[in-house]
């Protein structure tokens, strides 16, 4: 088994070979969502919109919670949205990739795919509800007048990791969920232990000593802080933060690249 | 380009009798698994643009060999090799969603089978043309009838010939005119070059459309050869079956027609034969023999067998007896195992399938008293014979002759002339 290299050329050539496929799919899962609804787009925009707006009204005009050192009343709303974000983006993609051997079962018995073209469109098809919602995010940085001018594309290289680190996981577990579906179970329930394992609704200076440490561990705390550095300070912080979050990612996919490989032959069989 | 190669073809599905046993085989904790194989040590060589039916009965493993050809299921043992672009008509529909409309699937149903967008753009044309579903295309597809998705589905599955075409003939496409014209379109790839690979369970459509012909039997391949050599040993192998299920099954046949009778005399099989050897097919115009074993469990006067044919909708085709025949036969004594003949010297029936329904009782009919009638006994097939192609049940001898006005004036003059000479 260690002698199968971890990627094959020919996958590369077969996933781009079946690039109309990945994009029509990645379109269709966009569009079937508001299909039959005569608003059609504007519910892709409007269930961020509403979130983002409520963040605004409760913490910036009823609750007012004080984010140390930024005066600014929009500071928290701010914060909590760059860090919902960044969850959000990284929670639709592990927990599709979990189920995509599982949900494609169906496809995957009759028709000869490069199986990896489905995790790629789990991909594609994440970045373009995120980009709705990041553009929308944007229009309402620039109208409160913090739009991050000089940080902005740091945001590009962030969601790379972002997007490896859900993948590579996604893909091990989503391989192991085929024959063991409890994974798919424990993985939602485990997502919201871990959303509140990173610093989104909380500030990390504000956790009582034991919970620092396992903050700490957490890949996604230190890319989450990223994102909040750049949304609410217009600054890149040191690139370092992310040397750990990058490592974490590089292991995941090559299990993720090994678990597929190993028993991409028996996925069909077992579906 | 479209060969077809397989050599120790096998297929095993692992299982695994406890639930941890695959966690164990992960961690490197030794073998848990065993192998349930459905196919086993399967070679062939298919040569381009050969067409070959695969026939054996369910659970034969004619999927499994399909599903490995087209690239869905990986071989566990042996190695094949296909030349060119596989397209498999298996099951039809695949990636369609009801809620778009028929030409945005049909994009979708082509990106599935890896045929990019500018080709599906420059064949859609012919796709719309080939389904006849007219405006519906830009309708969703949950609006279509069934046999419209059909149509639909096939016209891009065929859209662009392939260079092996695998077809599940189970899959029957739409009505009669439509189930003409697509294997019209699966002749045409076949004339054109490509290798066909043909499951079915009709003898005639693999005498038809195939040169060759594969048997498989419980994961082997039994038979490779010309589809008539083929299919005789396959029909042998199913009435060899049949014989076992009957014995086991006694008189509750759940899957045939139902029985009645004072089984003072009971039948005990009815077979039709061919050349001397029971067979479930025949030609049309062959000569067949319809032979019914029977017994009686008392001893009677008077006895008479007869036997009715029908066509698949149940209507009459042809019924007789032996009193009818002038074959009645007296004081036969029980426990007597007899068998009566019927030889049809040439069974002059149409293309299609046949039951045949047989009765023992006294005289002409069954109504003084039935010993025992069993409805559908047997059923067989006919296929096209040396007879020019008709519809129909009944085959009629028949002849035609063009004629055109002048002529048969002409004719009619020579005729009259005739008349008035003699």
């Amino acid at each position: 088994m260690a002698s199968i290299p971890l990627v094959r050329p020919g996958m590369l050539r077969e996933c781009w070979a079946f690039r109309d496929f990945i994009l029509e799919s990645v379109r269709r899962d966009f569009v079937s969502r508001y299909l039959g609804t005569k608003l059609g787009f504007f519910w892709a925009i409007a269930q961020p919109l509403t979130m983002i707006l409520i963040y605004t009204l409760v913490f910036a005009e009823i609750m007012k919670p004080a984010l140390p050192g930024h005066p600014s009343r929009f500071a928290y709303s701010i914060y909590l949205c760059a860090g919902i974000l960044t969850w959000q983006l990284f929670s639709e993609l592990l927990n599709r990739s979990v189920g995509v051997f599982v949900h494609n079962a169906g496809l995957l018995r009759k028709v000869n795919l490069p199986k990896l073209a489905l995790p790629v469109i789990v991909a594609l098809s994440g970045l373009t509800n995120f980009a709705v919602i990041l553009a929308l995010f944007l229009g309402f940085l620039v109208a409160i007048g913090s739009f991050p001018t000089e940080s902005l594309l740091a945001v590009i290289p962030l969601l790379a990791l972002v997007v490896a680190l859900a993948l590579g996981l996604g893909v091990f577990l989503g391989t192991i969920n085929v024959f063991y579906r409890d994974v798919g179970q424990t993985m939602s329930m485990l997502l919201q232990f871990w959303f509140w394992l990173t610093p989104i609704v909380y500030a990390p200076r504000a956790l009582p000593g034991p919970f620092v440490q396992i903050v700490a561990w957490n890949p996604m705390s230190p890319i989450v802080t990223f994102a909040q550095t750049i949304f609410l300070e217009d600054r890149v912080p040191a690139w370092s933060l992310l040397l750990y979050p990058t490592a974490v990612a590089a292991v995941f996919l090559l299990l993720g690249l090994f678990a597929f490989r190993s028993l991409s032959g028996e996925i069909v069989d077992e579906l | 380009m479209g060969h077809v190669r397989a050599r120790g073809l096998g297929k095993g599905y692992k299982r695994y009798p406890r639930k941890w046993g695959r966690a164990a085989e992960w961690v490197g904790l030794g073998v848990h698994h065993q192998l349930a194989w459905v196919l086993r040590d399967v070679s062939f060589d298919i040569a381009a643009g050969e067409a070959v039916g695969i026939v054996g009965a369910n659970g034969a493993g004619k999927s499994t060999l399909l599903k490995l050809v087209t690239g869905t299921v990986r071989p566990t043992a042996g190695t094949y090799e296909t030349g060119g672009r596989v397209a498999a008509l298996l099951e039809l529909g695949i990636g369609f969603h009801p809620e778009f409309t028929g030409r945005q699937n049909v994009y979708m149903a082509g990106n599935i089978m890896g045929i990019s967008r500018e080709r599906i753009e420059s064949s859609m044309g012919e796709i719309e043309d080939f389904a006849e579903i007219g405006d519906y295309i830009d309708q969703p597809v949950r609006t279509y009838s069934s046999g419209m998705q059909v149509r639909l589905a096939f016209s891009v599955a065929t859209a662009i010939r392939p260079d092996i075409l695998v077809v599940d003939e189970a899959l029957s496409v739409g009505d009669t005119y439509f189930q003409h014209k697509s294997f019209d379109r699966i002749r045409r790839f076949r004339d054109q070059g490509t290798t066909l690979l043909f499951v079915s369970h009709s003898p005639g459509a693999v005498k038809t459309l195939c040169d060759r012909a594969l048997l498989l039997d419980h994961g082997v391949l039994l038979r490779d050869g010309a589809p008539d050599a083929v299919l005789d040993y396959y029909n042998a192998l199913i009435a060899a079956q049949r014989d076992e299920y009957e014995i086991r099954q006694g008189d509750a046949r759940s899957g045939r027609g139902t029985r009645s009778g004072t089984a003072e005399a009971s039948i005990e099989s009815v077979e039709m034969r061919v050349g001397g050897q029971p067979a479930s097919s025949v030609r049309s115009g062959q000569a067949v023999s319809f032979r019914v074993r029977m017994v009686a469990r008392a001893p009677l006067p008077e006895l008479t067998v007869g036997v009715l044919v029908r066509d698949r909708l149940g209507n009459d085709v042809f019924g007789t007896n032996t009193h009818h025949l002038g074959l009645g036969r007296t004081n036969i004594a029980a426990g007597e195992p007899m068998w009566v003949d019927f030889d049809f010297p040439a069974l002059n029936l149409g293309v299609g399938s046949y039951s045949v329904s047989t009765a023992l009782h006294t005289l002409d009919t069954h109504i003084v008293s039935n010993f025992d009638w069993w409805d559908r006994a047997f059923v067989f097939q006919v296929v096209a014979g040396a007879a020019p192609t008709s519809v129909g049940v009944a085959v009629l001898d028949v002849s035609a002759r063009w004629s055109d006005a002048e002529e048969r004036a002409a004719n009619s003059r020579a005729v009259e002339g005739a008349g008035l000479d003699g």
